[in-house]
């Protein structure tokens, strides 16, 4: 069987169902972190598959602007992690629960 | 020759972002995140973007780990042994995997993709291309995304500024 369209977006939707499965999961802030870097990463992947069988390019200008952003998002959120583990000295989620209530 | 390649770099990808998730060690998972990026890249190498791939090596495998391994080991955090799965995340859960299980059956179910072979010449092959598409079509998301950058900068300075002598609580 030639691998085809399908093929590459069942490989993306693995990856994001992982990744997401990583962000519902754990506990610890930095993997769910990882886990929504896994999720990025599979939507790129499905729009580049998109892009080379449809023969256009807009997908893959697409995907340069999502890694642009995710590099910005990564550098942003491992700042709060930090302020937030300077305040709390915790990082595990369910420690973080000072809103609850 | 491709195909197998396919199922191979796949294979790397799918395995190491399990490990990524699965893995107890923080340290252990950001390496494994390393794998699972280079297996994208060859994938995308495999689809004929090979800008896109040199730009995954650079900034995930590069860039991105690096900060990743480097706030680990600054915050130096321990895994907790237990780790108790609450009903609500379960539930969660059961509904992601059967959302996945109608995604994949929707994807592989005939008469929903009509893709048919890839055109022979790959969009994303020429850098020019890309450089064409950034400055017509893209200008503005181009320049929005520069000042995104600008503002994700500022705000990462005003965030790892030191407040206060901070004390626990308030």
């Amino acid at each position: 069987m030639v691998v085809g369209l399908e093929h590459h977006l069942a490989v993306s939707g693995l990856l994001f169902a992982i990744g997401f499965f990583g962000v519902l999961l754990r506990r610890n802030t930095l993997v769910i972190y990882m886990g929504l870097e896994l999720m990025l990463n599979a939507s790129t992947l499905a729009l580049v598959a998109f892009s080379r069988f449809n023969g256009t390019m807009d997908g893959n200008v697409f995907v340069f602007f999502i890694i642009t952003v995710a590099a910005a998002e990564v550098a942003v959120g491992l700042a709060i992690i930090v302020a937030l583990f300077r305040k709390r000295q915790t990082v595990q989620v369910d420690q973080l629960n000072a809103l609850r209530n | 020759m491709t195909d197998i390649l396919f199922y191979f770099f796949s294979a790397i990808t799918v395995v190491s972002a399990l490990l990524v998730v699965l893995n107890r060690n923080a340290v252990n998972a950001a390496m494994f995140l390393i794998v699972c990026f280079l297996g994208m890249a060859a994938l995308f190498v495999l689809l004929g973007a090979y800008f896109l791939a040199a730009l995954q090596v650079l900034v995930y495998a590069g860039a991105v780990v690096v900060l990743f391994i480097f706030i680990i080991m600054l915050l130096d955090v321990k895994e907790r042994k237990k780790n108790s799965l609450q009903p609500v995340t379960a539930v969660a859960s059961i509904l992601a995997l059967l959302l996945m299980v109608g995604a994949v059956y929707m994807i592989f179910s005939p008469r929903n993709l009509n893709s048919g072979e890839a055109p022979a010449v790959a969009t994303g092959s020429s850098l020019k291309a890309y450089g064409e598409q950034l400055f017509t079509t893209y200008l503005l998301p181009m320049q929005v995304t520069g000042f995104l950058l600008l503002i994700a900068m500022i705000g990462v300075i005003v965030l790892s500024r030191q407040v206060r002598p901070v004390g626990r609580g308030n």
